[in-house]
């Protein structure tokens, strides 16, 4: 609640300063699942989102999704739709949502939460197979949401 | 015809298999007994899918070759060894396993019953849990390890003289309360991920996630011998595996939410023939 409150007073003034602080996890605000707000209030950078998508050990997109632009990136997945597309199909802010939680623009979507801190069942310490301890945090930093977005929205047919 | 088109693209991207399909082929083993590999799913699953498959379609020419003929199933040295120990007097009551038992292919039919309810017990028990009991109590003898060598290796016998029979796991009467506990763990999005069994086994096998081929996750063919580890594996120590990639805290081997889990996959095998040890990645 305070870090809501906080977070709601750095936006403000980081409309007159132009150097807003981060929106936590748990005080991003989804409106049908879309996120409006930049997280970081810095653009994101679409060479290191592309970066991100392709990465095992970052996003790891292409475990899900096609996308021809990431030809470079050997298996992609066939989960989730293809991603070609992907910036005329959604806004900005439906990206922001959709990256940063997906389940609450679709309700069963496998897709991971990527900046989602609360709510899990047996949260666990990344791959060790035990209890998350007090190092846990969302799978992507708030700027690398913002990267990945930017990159996302430069895949145009 | 999605599922084609998709995976033409991702072949023409990535020079992936043309498609992601299950292969069609047969599993005769020793050019001698043919293994049920597909069958119609068992009426509990009739809500979600139309045909089980085995494990062994998803694989490559040259694994499922490897498992059709036991002189190049790696697993089944394994099973040598465990057939020594069959006959290898332990503990302090002076007996072997074969003291009781006799011949291992004696016990032809045991592996595709278990998980079972046990009356005596008044619990469901796994074929491991069933070793340990004649180990502690027949035989005086120590208990193994859940997933340990001497283990695998024991279910590996067992499961091998049973190759070709259906697993038939009872789901009603005493045991359903397990089976239902193990349903629910199934469908439970565990971890950072949230992730459940169900969303890569049941909604999206056949396809692939990023180089694995996603199967049905059925476990008719374990213990299994993996390419990966170049070893037996145990049904358990899969689920733990999986467990932990979704990000999650893991169970443990032998805990009374893998038995039920245990109990439960297998259900949804029922009518496959038994493989174990089969050869997967």
């Amino acid at each position: 609640m305070e870090r809501t409150f906080l977070a709601i007073l750095a936006l403000t003034a980081s409309t007159f300063s132009g150097a807003a602080e981060e929106i936590a996890p748990t005080a991003v605000v989804y409106v049908d699942g879309s996120v409006e707000t930049s997280l970081t209030g810095t653009a994101g950078d679409p060479a290191m989102g592309r970066e991100i998508a392709g990465n095992k050990s970052l996003g790891n997109c292409v475990a899900c999704h096609e996308v021809t632009d990431l030809a470079d990136v050997p298996f992609h997945g066939e989960i989730g739709p293809m991603l070609d597309g992907a910036g005329d199909r959604w806004t900005e802010a439906e990206l922001r949502g959709i990256v940063a939680n997906a389940k609450i623009m679709f309700e069963d979507s496998m897709m991971p939460s990527f900046y989602k801190t609360e709510g899990f069942i047996r949260p666990g310490n990344a791959y060790t197979g035990e209890a998350a301890d007090d190092t846990f945090g969302p799978l992507l930093t708030a700027q690398q949401i913002e990267d990945v977005v930017a990159y996302l929205a430069t895949l145009k047919e | 015809m999605k599922i084609w088109t998709g995976a033409l693209l991702a072949g023409a991207l990535t020079a992936l298999p043309l498609s992601a399909e299950p292969v069609e082929d047969t599993l005769i083993l020793n050019e001698d007994i043919t293994l049920v590999t597909r069958t119609a799913a068992p009426d509990h699953l009739s809500d979600v899918m139309d045909e089980v498959i085995s494990g062994w379609h998803f694989r490559g020419t040259e694994t499922r070759a490897m498992q059709a003929d036991d002189f190049d199933n790696p697993g089944m040295i394994f099973v040598e060894q465990a057939e020594e120990v069959w006959n290898t007097v332990d503990g302090s009551e002076g007996k072997s396993c074969a003291s009781c038992h006799e011949g291992s292919e004696t016990m032809a039919g045991v592996r595709p019953v278990y998980p079972k309810y046990n009356e005596a017990a008044g619990e469901v028990r796994t074929l491991e849990m069933q070793i340990n009991d004649c180990r502690e109590n027949r035989m005086g003898a120590e208990k193994w390890k859940y997933t340990g060598g001497d283990m695998v290796n024991m279910t590996a016998l067992l499961a091998s003289v049973s190759r070709g029979m259906p697993v038939n796991v009872a789901i009603d009467g005493p045991a359903q309360s397990t089976w239902e506990a193990g349903k629910e763990l199934y469908y439970t999005r565990t971890g950072q991920l949230e992730l459940a069994c169900s969303n890569c086994h049941e909604d999206n096998y056949g396809n692939m996630i990023r180089a694995d081929h996603l199967s049905q996750g059925q476990i008719n063919g374990f213990p299994v011998y993996r390419l990966k580890n170049t070893k037996l594996n145990a049904a358990h120590a899969r689920f733990k595996g999986c467990i932990r990639d979704t990000r999650a805290e893991t169970y443990s081997p032998g805990s009374p939410e893998f038995i039920a889990l245990e109990l439960y996959v297998a259900s949804r095998g029922n009518g496959l023939s038994v493989e174990g040890p089969s050869i997967r990645n």
